[in-house]
Parts: C-alpha cells; sequence; structure tokens
C-alpha cells in the first residue's frame, strides 16, 4: 500500500505501554503494537467461537443465531460449553479485544503526543458493554442475566428485561440517558447544518468563515459555543448518554426489583404537596 | 471560585444520597422463567419482603363420629350433614380466622337462639360459606389443590383489608379540559402510574374484553382495540402485578404478549382467575347488598369487591401457598 506524503510523520516510534519495540511496526498503513496483537487474537478467537456456536446451534439464518448466556443455576461458575460456556468464552474474547483496542489508541495517542480524548470516550462505550455482561451479573449473582448474542435474541432480552421493571421508561437513569441521546443527535445536527451551510455558499459567493458561523447562531439564539466549543458539547453530550445507558440498566435489578413507576413514590410524598 | 466548587460539590452529594436512599440494595435473588437468555426472569429483593404470613395453628381434629349438626342445631342451611363436633370445630376456626375479638357474638346475637338469623353478619357468613365451598369446589382451575379458607382473606379482619369499591367520580378537572379517563392519579393499585386508576369497575364485575392486541403484525382497516382499552388493559394488569408481586415475565414473554405458547403456565392460572373474579363479584358479594347496613357500601351504594390483592396480598400464591384447607376439608366437600 502506497504510503501517503504526510503518513511519514505520523510514524513515530516509541510510546509503547507494553511490547517496547518489538510489535513497535506497521503493516501497510496499519500500526501493529503488542495490542493490536491481542486485539486480533481475541477477535479471531471470539468470532470462531461464534461460529462454531451458530455451527451447533439450529439455524445459519443470520437474524435468528442465537449464542445464550448459561441458566441462572450456574451462578458466577463455568457452564458446560454448549449450555452457556461458548457465551462466556465469547464475552471473555470481547472484552479481550475491546480493552486491546482502547489501548491501542492510547499508544498512538501516547505516539502523537496527543490528549487521551479517543480511547477515553471508546472507554465509554466498551464501560456500557462491561456494565451489561459483567458488573450487572456480578451484583445479581448469575452470568445467565447477561444477553444473548444474536441479533432478534438480544432484542427479545431487551424486550423482557424492560418489562421485568413493568414500565422502563421510569428510571431515571434511563431518563437521562434517552435526554442525552437525543440531545447528542439535536447538537449534532445544529452543528451539522451549520456547517455544510457555511461551506456551500450561494453561487459566486464565498465560503463563510468561523465568524458567519458565531454570528448565525448569536443572532438566532444570543449565544455561540465556538468551534472548539461544540466539539467539546458533542463529547461530553453523547459520553453522558453512554454513560447513563450502563448506570440505567447496573441499577435495574441489583438496585431495584420493583416496577420503576414506583421509584418515584419519593417525588409523590415530597413534602411540598404531601 | 472555591467555595462555589465546594457548594456543587456539596449539592451532588446530597442528590446522590437522596437518589440511593431511594433505592434497594444487592445481593438480590433470582428465578428462572424460561429457556436461559431470553430475560424471562423474576427478581426479588429478600428485604423487601414483609414478616412471613402469620398462618395460624390448626385447631386439633375433631372425631367424626356424633349426631348430625342439623340433629342438634336448627336453621342449618349448610353443612347440616357434618357430624357436630367437626361442625363446632369449623365455627371456633372460622371465629378465630374473622371475628377473634368479637367472638361468637359477632354473628350470633347474645340472648337469642344460636337458629336466629337477626344479626346480618350471620346471612353474610353463611352467603361467604357458600362461597368459600363454590371456590375449593369448582375453580380448582385457579386455587388448585391448595383451595381458600375464610382466612386467606379475612386475615383476621371482619371485612378484608384489601377489595375495592365502585370509585367515585372524582374528576374535579373543567368540562373544557375535557375527561382524564381516570389517568395520572398515581394510585398505589396501578402500581403509581400514570393509567386508569380504575380498572375493576371495567374488568371485574362484567368483564370487557382484556385481550387487546392485534392479531396480524399491522393494523388492518378494521379498528382494532382503542388506546383508551388498552390502557384499561395495562391498568389492570398493573394490579394483577402489584397483587401478586412479580413483574410481566411472570406470565408472558414480551415479545409475544398474547402468544399462549410462549407464556409461561401462570398464565393459565391467572386467565381463570381472571374468570374467578367477576364470577365472585356478580354471583356472591353482589348478593349481600341488601343484607348490609349502609356503613359497609361504598360511596356509589356497593358492597367491597375482590380483587387480586384479597387473597393475594402481595405473594404469587397467598399465604405462599400454604394450604390451610387441607386442615379443614369441610370447606371443600360438595354441598349437600
Amino acid at each position: 500500500m502506497a504510503l501517503l506524503s504526510f503518513e511519514k510523520k505520523y510514524r513515530v516510534r516509541g510510546g509503547t505501554l507494553i511490547g517496547g519495540d518489538l510489535f513497535d511496526f506497521w503493516v501497510g498503513p496499519f500500526y501493529v503494537g503488542f495490542f493490536g496483537v491481542t486485539t486480533i487474537f481475541f477477535t479471531l478467537v471470539g468470532t470462531a467461537m461464534i461460529v462454531y456456536g451458530a455451527a451447533i446451534g439450529p439455524t445459519w439464518n443470520v437474524w435468528q443465531i442465537n449464542i445464550a448466556p448459561p441458566d441462572l443455576s450456574y451462578g458466577l461458575a463455568m457452564a458446560p460449553l454448549k449450555e452457556g460456556g461458548l457465551w462466556q468464552i465469547i464475552t471473555v474474547c470481547a472484552l479481550g479485544a475491546f480493552v486491546s483496542w482502547a489501548l491501542r489508541q492510547v499508544e498512538i495517542a501516547r505516539k502523537l503526543g496527543m490528549g487521551y480524548h479517543i480511547p477515553f470516550a471508546y472507554s465509554v462505550a466498551v464501560f456500557a458493554y462491561f456494565s451489561l455482561v459483567v458488573i450487572r451479573p456480578v451484583l445479581m449473582g448469575a452470568w445467565g442475566h447477561g444477553f444473548p448474542y444474536g441479533i432478534l435474541s438480544h432484542l427479545d432480552w431487551v424486550s423482557n428485561v424492560g418489562y421485568q421493571y413493568l414500565h422502563f421508561h421510569y428510571n431515571p437513569a434511563h431518563m437521562l440517558a434517552i435526554s442525552f441521546f437525543f440531545t447528542t443527535v439535536f447538537a449534532l445536527a445544529l452543528h451539522g447544518s451549520l456547517i455544510l451551510s457555511a461551506a456551500n455558499p450561494k453561487p459566486g459567493e464565498t465560503v463563510k468563515t468561523a465568524e458567519h458561523e458565531n454570528t448565525f447562531f448569536r443572532d438566532i439564539i444570543g449565544y455561540s459555543i465556538g468551534e472548539l466549543g461544540i466539539h467539546r458539547l458533542g463529547l461530553f453530550l453523547a459520553l453522558s448518554a453512554g454513560f447513563w445507558s450502563a448506570i440505567c440498566i447496573i441499577i435495574s435489578g441489583p438496585f431495584w426489583t420493583r416496577g420503576w413507576p414506583e421509584w418515584w413514590s419519593w417525588w409523590l410524598d415530597l413534602p411540598i404537596w404531601s | 471560585m472555591i467555595s462555589n466548587v465546594h457548594g456543587i460539590r456539596f449539592a451532588l452529594l446530597i442528590t446522590a444520597l437522596l437518589v440511593l436512599s431511594a433505592c434497594e440494595r444487592p445481593p438480590v435473588e433470582s428465578d428462572q422463567l424460561g429457556f436461559r437468555g431470553t430475560g424471562m426472569q423474576q427478581v426479588t429483593n429478600p428485604r423487601l419482603r414483609g414478616l412471613e404470613s402469620m398462618i395460624p395453628d390448626p385447631l386439633p381434629p375433631a372425631p367424626a363420629a356424633g349426631p348430625k349438626a342439623s340433629e342438634v342445631y336448627e336453621n342449618l342451611e349448610l353443612l347440616g350433614d357434618v357430624p357436630l363436633p367437626q361442625f363446632v370445630r369449623l365455627m371456633q376456626a372460622l371465629t378465630s380466622w374473622v371475628a377473634p375479638q368479637e367472638g361468637c357474638a359477632y354473628c350470633h346475637a347474645p340472648g337469642e337462639s344460636m337458629a336466629s338469623d337477626s344479626l346480618y353478619t350471620k346471612v353474610v357468613s353463611r352467603r361467604m360459606l357458600a362461597m368459600t365451598r363454590e371456590i375449593n369446589n369448582n375453580w380448582t382451575s385457579h386455587v388448585g389443590n391448595t383451595g381458600v379458607t375464610c382466612y386467606t382473606c379475612h386475615r383476621g379482619n371482619n371485612v378484608p383489608e384489601y377489595g375495592w369499591y365502585q370509585a367515585a367520580d372524582e374528576s374535579a378537572r373543567l368540562p373544557m379540559l375535557g375527561h382524564d379517563a381516570g389517568q395520572n392519579r398515581a394510585a398505589p393499585q396501578i402500581g403509581l402510574t400514570s393509567l386508569p386508576y380504575d380498572p375493576f369497575s371495567k374488568y371485574l364485575v362484567d368483564p370487557e374484553s382484556i385481550r387487546v392486541i392485534g392479531e396480524k403484525p399491522l393494523p388492518g382497516k378494521t379498528p382494532g382495540a382503542s388506546i383508551q382499552a388498552t390502557e384499561g388493559t395495562y391498568a389492570l394488569m398493573m394490579h394483577l402485578s402489584q397483587s401478586l408481586g412479580v413483574n410481566c415475565t411472570y406470565c408472558h414473554n414480551s415479545r409475544a404478549f398474547a402468544v399462549w405458547e410462549e407464556s409461561s403456565p401462570q398464565r393459565t392460572t391467572a386467565w381463570h382467575g381472571l374468570s374467578l373474579v367477576p364470577a365472585l363479584n356478580t354471583g356472591y358479594l353482589a348478593s349481600i347488598k341488601e343484607i348490609l347496613p349502609d356503613d359497609r357500601l361504598g360511596p356509589h351504594g356497593d358492597v367491597q369487591k375482590v380483587n387480586c390483592m384479597t387473597c393475594h396480598q402481595g405473594a404469587s400464591k397467598p399465604l405462599n401457598g400454604v394450604s390451610m384447607l387441607a386442615d379443614y376439608p369441610l370447606l371443600a366437600t360438595a354441598q349437600p
């Protein structure tokens, strides 16, 4: 693969967390590193396990393939391969691959002298997955509380787990997460439309600058967060959405077993009106 | 600036403590109700369980010998064929279940013959005795062999603690705001949800169809159930959930609520219960309306009727499945 003229300055030696110079090389445009090797390893093993699970299952229909966690009776122990053990191995591989990828991002950030914004942001998504398949199952005492690996089966799980708490929209952390998700796309829509407008002027006009962008929002809402600020805000909104998603499932079960509508009895009991 | 940061930290700390204090704490218990990984589970927190229901010890068994009750007592419409010692034992048990403070005098007017029907309570208890036997004999589809006794509902109270009257229509809104269909009252019987707060009048007397799910993936030309009917059904289901201390997945696989093949066996039991309750309300409880004094009637002049909470009282099986009927078989034998 051809090396682009500007790529050389990004190929900085050092900055590795582990392995020293051993894996400090590139394959084509891709940095390898120790964690690149572990990512590939966990990815291949995990994917092979998924294919094996599909092969011993009843269907090759990609929508219906289902690799389910063990019965609750196994608790936090290992289960036989065909009765949830596969799910356990795949979970280990998935977490191995995700964490390796995050640490590879750290190494690249160190090479380039950047902040750790990218690995941090990616880690929030990994934390949400970790919450679902490790934190909550451990708090509830059984791997069987994890979600099954399958396109339709995991949706069925989401539905049933939601109905275990009667009405999941009353979950306060779920409320926060949804609000952050919507606010994220709202901010992205505002930002995206602003940039597209500024960069695509009418025929005969020049491309608009940051001052035009600021003026537009100062005119319309009296305030412009600025070109750096909008990206900080976007990061905060997106990570908050993922973070509160993780919180909303961790508290469902370990910290609340009744219907979520009932949790709000404290609101009804506030001394202001009760 | 520094003090501002401290103030914010303090406010966050207080908020976090308040939020945590509104929650429960692990570890919790969970039962698997379906295939692994489907999320068909019942999760309970043992710290929430109230004191285990105090089930009274059975009275010592009485001999089957002796004269029939009807040879000693007059005006026995029920239980006349029963041997006298067993009859007396049942009366004693019944007194301890329903009127432990008042004793025999709650139903038998002092100074009058035992045969006298002068107290309304005696006439009502005769009717309730017939109802108990009806449930145990003809509704095993719901109560199984566990059966019910007076204690299942009464638990030492003259009138069962949980029941319902037809709700007074206290819609205080201005007419121009429209009818609120009983919503947004956050009533405890529907789990503090915004759903209509009185599903009982609609479904537990002369039941309307509870099922509202369409039979096709997309709505067709013929209209299905209205939003109002759907909310009514969900309110009733909230009541079931509250009364039994269970969640939706105790009976339903939420990917297909209506499909029996994917539901748990408990749904069949609940389905029979939803036929049993209206049968009791119209067949037995409505019939004592003329007998009861006014202070036992609700705002619309109706009697207190039963719902799921009357027997279940927060347990998926009333009294946690302990069969008191086994000690009092007279409450199940066929009516003479």
